[in-house]
């Protein structure tokens, strides 16, 4: 197991001394385990992801990256037989004991692998978080609209047709569309499960420039099976594997061999079997 | 003007996170509310059928007791329960009735029900399509006294007319009653099982060069199975309780069958014509309620089997 003195640059974050009262570590997770009745998804896993960085999670099938994502924003509570055991705190507060999981799922973006349009008009789909907050207002709801669709680089596709039906779009755009959602919720932590899985190499790209900018506001796990995607995009990165964490570390030292386990070595340079 | 807002969101939820993510606001109330309410309504559902099933129980379990010879109730085919010196109450022919008319009736309206399903999931188009289920549904919604009043006026001189019978009122004449009755029912779940069969896999189908009816013969009917399966078995059940129409179309007469021209009684429409008469309490009227909740155990039966069947294509 990697213990988290090992990282050597975390990217982004200020210490206690420059005065910032933003706490650097977004997300804190001990002694994490999932089991699925007697199936064991996700073992013994520790680590922190810091305030605005992109963190990846590579791994192959069934290594319990998705699991791993749900047990963040308490999907455990809807999924009959999942059992969590250990700690995630979020912005310093331990998720596993509250009394409003909605309040907390709120501030969490998810992002799934198959793009989900909600079967409604391209702009209530972007306005439903604001709408459930209790915005009502016309011209606030417009103003966010267009922001998120423009930040999901999706605007200038369906500005003509923002009442066509969000589960009509290509399904590149339902992806942005996706993301335009979840931007929608102002949220303090985006988690993409394997985005490019159904989206063409060019709106991947658009999407992965979408992701360098959005560094700057929120913090983003990045689930992917590409693991190039993961070099391009994420500051540091972890490795899952068979339902452990084998490798935590900056992502580079991943891709260059400065790794202290030989199954991530092989992983990345593609030579597992 | 984005950035700006959403930090100063992140930062109150840095200082006020723990507090916000332990408030029960008002969703919060208003959702625990819902889920109240609706629990209540669905376990109102449990309570009716259980409340149905002791009351049938109490009525009739006296006689299960106390008098019930299994041997004469289930094997014998005499019924003269009104014979004031020595009633007997064997319900082997009402068993025989209601056995063959639902048989007859499952003969008909098993092939009618697939063919306009099929029709319906997989040929017709537009508006066709909508129409046809319109007017299935509404099919389903004729009351069934007026299926038996068209089997006692219509059916049954056409039955003595066409097969020169003295009477019309038999087995033929309520089994196709009962078949056309239970058919739009039976039509509207198997086409929710074909409708619930993927489109890929008959694109994928299509793409081999596979004709329509290939396609609906070698892919969607074996991937719909079990809903198809359990589309004919909620008809059996609806067959089986089935009352007015049976006890108009039937000729309502204690008999074993011999022919399917021949006249029989069915144990609902037993229960429907004779509990008026009797005493409350009475043996004639307990032994009613013991047909009673043989129906129960077998439409309860019936029903669950075709439940979990329908249950189990939903998971393969």
């Amino acid at each position: 197991m990697v213990s988290q003195s090992t990282i050597e640059r975390p990217a982004g974050v200020a210490d206690a001394k420059t005065g910032r009262t933003e706490p650097r570590i977004k997300l804190a997770v001990k002694d994490l385990s999932i089991r699925y009745g007697k199936v064991v998804a996700l073992h013994g896993v520790n680590l922190e992801i810091h305030e605005h960085e992109i963190f990846g999670i590579i791994g192959p099938a069934n290594a319990g990256k998705t699991s791993f994502l749900k047990a963040i924003n308490r999907m455990d509570v809807f999924t009959p037989g999942m059992r969590v055991s250990g700690d995630i705190d979020f912005n310093g507060r331990d998720t596993r004991r509250l009394n409003n999981v909605y309040a907390l799922r709120s501030r969490i973006g998810v992002v799934f692998p198959l793009p989900v349009g909600l079967p409604m008009t391209v702009y209530d789909n972007v306005a439903l978080s604001p709408r459930l907050r209790g915005i009502k207002s016309k011209a606030e709801l417009d103003v966010i609209v267009q922001r998120c669709l423009t930040r999901a680089a999706l605007w200038d596709e369906v500005k003509d047709r923002l009442n066509a039906l969000g589960s009509l779009l290509s399904g590149g755009q339902q992806q942005r569309l996706t993301i335009a959602r979840a931007l929608s919720q102002e949220p303090d932590l985006l988690m993409l499960d394997e985005f490019s899985i159904a989206v063409d190499p060019v709106t991947t790209m658009r999407i992965e420039d979408v992701l360098k900018e959005l560094r700057q506001e929120v913090t983003i796990i990045l689930v992917t099976n590409l693991v190039q995607q993961a070099r391009r995009l994420a500051d540091r990165t972890a490795f899952f594997l068979d339902s452990e964490c084998v490798e935590i570390g900056v992502t580079e030292d991943l891709f260059t061999g400065e790794v202290k386990d030989q199954r991530t070595r092989d992983y990345v340079e593609g030579r597992f079997g | 003007m984005a950035i700006s807002t959403t930090a100063s969101r992140a930062t109150i939820a840095a200082v006020g996170g723990a507090d916000s993510f332990d408030r029960r606001n008002a969703d919060w109330y208003v959702d625990k509310a819902v889920q109240v309410l609706v629990f209540v309504c669905g376990i109102s559902a449990i309570i009716f059928v259980l409340g149905i099933f002791v009351f049938v129980t109490k009525e009739g379990i006296g006689f299960v007791f106390q008098h019930l010879d299994f041997k004469e109730f289930f094997l014998t085919p005499y019924w003269f329960p009104s014979d004031a010196d020595d009633p007997e109450y064997g319900i082997l022919a009402l068993m025989a009735g209601t056995a063959s008319v639902t048989g007859l009736a499952m003969l008909v309206a098993i092939p009618f029900s697939l063919g306009a399903a099929i029709y319906i999931a997989e040929f017709a188009t537009g508006k066709t399509r909508e129409a046809l289920k319109v007017l299935v549904e509404l099919l389903a919604a004729i009351p069934s006294v007026v299926w038996g009043f068209i089997g006692l006026v219509i059916m049954n001189p056409l039955i003595i007319k066409w097969f020169d019978v003295p009477v019309g009122l038999c087995v033929l004449n309520a089994g196709i009653i009962l078949g056309l009755m239970a058919a739009p029912i039976m039509t509207s779940i198997a086409e929710d099982a074909l409708k619930a069969v993927p489109d890929r896999y008959r694109e994928a189908a299509e793409a081999m060069g596979a004709t329509r009816w290939q396609v609906t013969y070698k892919v969607v009917l074996p991937a719909a199975k079990n809903g198809l399966l359990g589309g004919v078995l909620l008809g059996v059940g609806r067959g089986f309780g089935e009352t007015m129409a049976v006890l108009m179309a039937t000729g309502h007469a204690v008999n074993i069958p011999d022919s399917i021209f021949d006249s029989v009684r069915a144990l609902t429409a037993t229960i429907a014509a004779e509990l008026g008469e009797t005493v409350v309490g009475g043996e004639h009227y307990q032994v009613l309620f013991t047909i009673g909740i043989l129906l129960f155990l077998v439409t309860f039966i019936v029903n669950l089997s075709a439940d979990l069947i329908v249950r189990g294509i939903r998971k393969g």
